[in-house]
């Protein structure tokens, strides 16, 4: 061995000890493996599709479906023409459907019992940590379960639905309330609409100014309000009232017009937003005792009333450290809503995961698509998030 | 006569309004008119709920019998989780065979009691006790096949049995994963923390029902032909990566805790990245993490129901089929009750073992 | 680094071993030797129709569809004890038939061309012969499918029926709402609670689900069938021979009843019988077992420890059961029904 040969040997041995290089050596092992990994189950996937003559692809999306759903939103479905890609849309239509109005509900839930379990009244702090603490500690399924096969199912019959007033029924198979068809010229009520929602935030701002520059209030809420009531029916009267109201009535079945809200929904959205709302008060409360005493004094010191204090002082301020777990709360909301499958709720994962899975047998494109779909909403709702939590992040000088 | 009184006068007591009973009602329920009307309205939701429930789970509820037709009040059919305890509890397992579950209860409750409690203060021989003896024992006792004990199938296992093995499994394969997970997201490769962050975020972004049809319908067409694993094999497959990712997420956020200096000075010591973890970081950042892994631990175990959907025979699965037998058919409110309050049972007292952990490792810190 | 290899392989032979305790065996072409091998035959059922397939109280599986696995294991060990009964859900049964994790799949399972030619099964005969129909309440007065316009109906996912009652609604131009449920249990509770007006599936399901309810009586099952659905046990595409086995043991319990012979009588016919149809089939006479691979006394077995197919249908399905359904198209067919098993000769 030459001299310089040894000084390779030392030289190789050498960048071997280097982390730099060593990192390198193990990332290559790494990738290495993953890609025989995936190669591997790759692989095998393909054997058993082709031995299996399960087809691959995504050509079934295109085929006609051939099965009915239950609850169908915004779409047009018949079980002849309508194809898997429609059955896709109808199951992200639905799970977006509960999921919105879930996080609403069980937003509004947590708000209000986060903000009863720090009352002073002994009573209702007692009920709102009961609530919290019994509901956050059973599984959603079993609420769900509840909610759909033990509650939900001893309303009263079809025929002896329970009234309040006159068009407002509720018995076994849901709620059913009058229904609003737009007729022609029913345009001009969603433009009025749109204008007061418009025009809310432009008195909103001009308000704003106005208190900076003169200190005089402007009752922003109730003006708003009153828009947003009297401009629609300003252009109702114009256009002469152009909407039929449908009521609801008694069928062979069940109730036949009206519009109505399925058993099945109402289990899924009582369910998750009760369960999400319990962690959201926790998360609430949290928030608010983050908020230091000095601030609530400093507000009352300033002549502010208890309900401006919180409204103006202590929630914004709360609100800082109330928004990021929130945010995973809502994820959670929209994950836990794939529930729906087990009481029979036509959401994605029941009907694209589920029935559309079976009768085409692509099981891989299925889940993926359906896997995609959650994923993306996650990212919107942190994107959302995010960008919302930077918002109120700016108050702070 | 002396108007002025030299000696002191004994102290008034506070006015009775103020003190005592009454004025704690003052104070806390009567303050103002709205909180008046607060505290009766709350009075009357809590005697209407409360005489509802006592009613209806106790005064009228059936307690002795057979069949449903022992079941004449009013109230909770008891008797149909009594009649369907064995059932409940061990799901299909051979009534001959059920004494060893119980063993396995007994050893990891002992097991427990020293990992969990203060009375050994070294906890060294109890984790290896709790960790490598009872699982290997529970595994030779439970599934059989040797020491001469019958082979009892796995799809023979449920009820509570099933949800408990379900919760312990998953949570013994994915706290390490997780770990492993966590240090890989922290590190400076870059194609490991990729990886690492692609997984985590990937599982997290997704419901457990997708990752669990996943394992139960995909993962036979991702094996060669033959290789076909056992179904509870699958969904435990799939609720340990799931949990996994979740673990790691706390995990990080208890290696976040520890100073950097830490790792310096290990290093400056001459120890290597496996020791430095191992001996010095990981300690610590897992004694930092120990109350949010029992929560997540908390939210495993309520997820393991979740395996009623691909048909596997856990605690409300067995008792939701129970509800569907000709002899118990309506029992649906009186099974989710029971469920419900098993579950509660499990969750509330971890959750308050977390909350006692919590205080009593924060002692230590500010000590 | 080879002290690192040799622990490698150590661990990943524990691994292998460990696993391979909850492993199925290799679904090759042998199944019957891999059978013999294990000492049992792992059997596809549902995860609970009364009937058909349901555990007891013991936990014990019992039913027409177990019957048939029992029967197999009668004529491949001599005995029927010799089952391993996988549940499967109507999702889930195709994949574990696949994949080789059950050898047979009995599973009132409906024989359609693309379940047999695309999905590579065998379907190995007809132990049932089905179609889809309707129960209602009889509080609702209908008396006919065709009344059931705008009616909630109570549907198993990942089954024929779902597409068949789409077909009849859109034929006759009735709408319905359609309610999905994983399992027939959930279905028929909701069924129950009146969350939906109507519950389909196929006819021998209704009856198996009114046999459960409380008051059967309130319910019926409405006279239109909408579909064919021939139900039968089914094996992989590929093994011939465990194919022929699960098709002789059904007809063999056919044939027996045609023959008359039952578990009563078999031994006193196997004795002094002169009929050499009996001969055969029960091994006095000619080799029928051995060319199945089997022995002799293969139907003898299946017949003395199952009964033939009369007796297992009537101690599961028949009068005097919960299910209480008639023969039908289930008869013999020199009895007004449409059973004909092929000759065993």
């Amino acid at each position: 061995m030459t001299a310089e040969a040894a000084d390779l040997e030392v030289a190789k041995i050498n960048k071997f000890r280097d982390p730099r290089y060593r990192a390198i050596f193990y990332q290559i092992v790494v990738v290495v493996l993953i890609a025989l990994f995936v190669w591997y189950v790759g692989h095998n996937t393909a054997v058993n599709l082709e031995k299996r003559g399960i087809a691959s692809g995504f050509g079934f999306l295109s085929q006609p479906a051939g099965f009915g759903i239950g609850i169908v939103l915004l779409m047009d479905y018949s079980s002849q023409t309508s194809t898997h890609l429609d059955v896709l849309i109808i199951g992200i239509i639905n799970t977006l459907a509960v999921s919105i109005s879930g996080i609403f509900l069980a937003t509004l839930i947590g708000f209000i019992f986060g903000v009863l379990r720090l009352s002073k009244n002994w009573v209702v702090n007692k009920i709102a940590a009961v609530y919290i603490e019994v509901i956050r500690n059973i599984p959603l399924l079993v609420q769900l379960m509840f909610w759909y096969f033990a509650v939900l199912s001893v309303l009263p019959l079809v025929k002896d639905s329970i009234h309040i007033g006159d068009n407002f029924l509720i018995n076994n198979r849901g709620v059913s309330f009058p229904a609003i068809i737009p007729a022609s010229g029913f345009w001009l009520i969603t433009v009025a609409l749109l204008v007061a929602i418009v025009l809310c935030f432009v008195v909103k701002n001009w308000a704003h100014k106005r208190q900076d520059l003169t200190g005089q209030i402007f009752p922003v809420f109730w003006t708003s309000v009153g828009l947003i009531i009297v401009l629609p029916v300003i252009a109702s009267l114009i256009m002469g009232n152009p909407f039929e109201i449908n009521y609801p009535e008694y069928g062979r079945f069940s109730i036949t017009g009206g519009w109505s809200l399925e058993p099945e929904f109402l289990a899924l959205l009582l369910g998750l937003s009760i369960y999400t709302g319990a962690f959201i008060a926790e998360i609430v409360r949290s928030g608010i005792n983050a908020v230091s005493h000095g601030q609530t004094e400093a507000a009352h010191s300033l002549g502010l009333s208890p309900g401006k204090t919180t409204r103006l002082v202590v929630l914004p301020q709360a609100l800082r450290v109330i928004v990021p777990p929130l945010t995973s709360q809502y994820l959670n909301l929209v994950k836990n809503s794939s529930l729906a499958t087990a009481i029979g709720y036509a959401d994605i994962t029941a009907l694209f995961a589920g029935t559309s899975l079976n009768q085409t047998g692509q099981a891989i494109e299925c889940i993926m698509i359906t896997m995609i779909f959650y994923l993306s909403i996650s990212l919107l709702i942190s994107m959302f998030m995010n960008w919302y939590n930077k918002r109120i992040a700016l108050v702070e000088r | 006569m002396a108007i002025v009184k030299t000696e002191r006068h004994e102290d008034l007591p506070p006015p009775a309004s103020q003190t005592g009973v009454i004025g704690w009602m003052r104070e806390n329920l009567f303050s103002s008119p709205l909180n008046a009307l607060l505290t009766v309205v709350s009075l009357y939701v809590i005697w209407w709920a409360v005489s509802g429930i006592v009613s209806y789970a106790f005064i009228n509820a059936n307690f002795v019998g057979e069949t449903r037709e022992d079941c004449t009040g009013t109230g909770a059919c008891w008797v149909f989780i009594k009649a369907r305890f064995g059932q409940i509890m061990y799901g299909f397992y051979p009534v001959e065979e059920r004494w060893r579950v119980d063993i396995g209860y007994v050893l990891a409750a002992i097991g427990l009691f020293l990992v969990l409690s203060d009375v050994v203060k070294n906890k060294k021989w109890p984790a290896v006790y709790m960790f490598v003896f009872v699982p290997v024992v529970c595994y030779f006792l439970f599934y059989g096949g040797s020491f001469g004990l019958e082979v009892v199938e796995t799809s023979q296992w449920g009820g509570l049995f099933l949800t408990l093995v379900l919760a312990s499994v998953s949570i013994f394969v994915a706290l390490p994963l997780g770990i492993v997970l966590a240090l890989g997201r922290r590190s400076s490769m870059p194609i490991v923390r990729m990886l690492c962050v692609g997984f985590i975020e990937f599982v997290r972004g997704v419901p457990l029902i997708t990752v669990l049809f996943m394992a139960s319908v995909m993962l036979p067409l991702f094996l060669p032909e033959g290789m076909n694993f056992d179904k509870l094999i699958r969904a435990l497959v799939g609720m340990s990566l799931f949990s996994a990712a979740y673990m790691a997420e706390v995990v990080r956020g208890g290696l976040q805790a520890i100073p950097k200096g830490q790792m310096e000075a290990a290093k400056s010591l001459g120890l290597g990245y496996w020791q430095a973890m191992g001996l010095i970081i990981l300690p610590q950042a897992l004694k930092i993490a120990i109350p949010s892994i029992v929560n997540t631990f908390i939210g495993l175990f309520k997820d393991t129901t979740l395996v009623l959907i691909i048909g596997l025979l856990d605690l409300l699965s067995i008792v939701k089929a129970g509800t569907t037998d000709k002899e118990w058919v309506g029992m649906a409110t009186e099974g989710y009750v029971f469920v419900a309050a098993v579950f509660w049972v499990f969750c509330f007292g971890m959750s308050r073992y977390s909350i006692w952990l919590e205080n009593k490792l924060h002692t230590g810190h500010k000590r | 680094m080879d002290r690192k290899v040799i622990f490698m392989r150590k661990a990943s032979f524990i691994a292998v071993a460990t696993a391979a305790t909850f492993m199925a065996t290799a679904a090759t072409a042998a199944t019957l030797d891999d059978v013999k091998a294990k000492g049992f035959i792992q059997c596809g059922v549902t995860t609970g129709l009364a009937g058909f397939a349901a555990p007891n109280n013991d936990g014990k599986w019992e039913g027409f569809d177990v019957d048939f696995c029992r029967a197999m294991s009668a004529a491949v060990f001599g005995t029927p004890d010799k089952v391993k009964y996988t549940p499967t859900t109507a999702k889930e049964r195709f994949t574990a038939l696949q994949s080789g994790e059950i050898d047979v799949l009995a599973r009132n399972t409906t024989w359609t061309f693309s379940r047999d030619v695309n999905l590579g099964f065998e379907f190995v005969g007809v132990n049932y012969y089905d179609g889809q129909g309707f129960m209602v309440k009889k509080a609702l007065g209908v008396k006919s499918a065709l009344e059931l316009d705008g009616a909630r109906i109570c549907v198993q996912s990942g089954t024929t029926t779902e597409l068949n009652l789409a077909d009849y609604f859109t034929a006759n131009g009735m709408k319905y709402d359609s309610v999905v449920f994983d399992t027939a249990d959930e279905v028929r509770e909701a069924y129950l609670k009146d969350t939906c007006d109507v519950y389909t599936t196929d006819q021998s399901g209704l009856y198996a689900q009114r046999s459960v309810i409380a008051d059967p009586e309130a319910h019926i099952v409405l006279p239109e069938v909408i579909s064919k659905e021939p139900l039968g046990p089914l094996v992989r595409h590929g093994d011939n021979q465990w194919g022929d086995i699960a098709r002789w043991t059904l007809n063999a319990m056919v044939e027996a009843e045609e023959l008359n012979i039952s578990s009563a009588n078999v031994d006193t016919l196997k004795a002094d019988t002169k009929n050499p149809s009996i001969q055969r089939i029960l091994g006095t006479s000619g080799d029928l077992g051995q060319q199945l691979g089997l022995t002799n006394e293969w139907a003898y077995n299946i017949i003395k420890n199952v009964g033939n197919y009369g007796e297992s249908f009537a101690r599961n399905l028949g009068e005097g059961t919960a299910l209480n359904i008639a023969r039908g198209l289930n008869a013999q067919w020199n009895k007004g029904g449409i059973l004909y098993a092929p000759p065993l000769r």
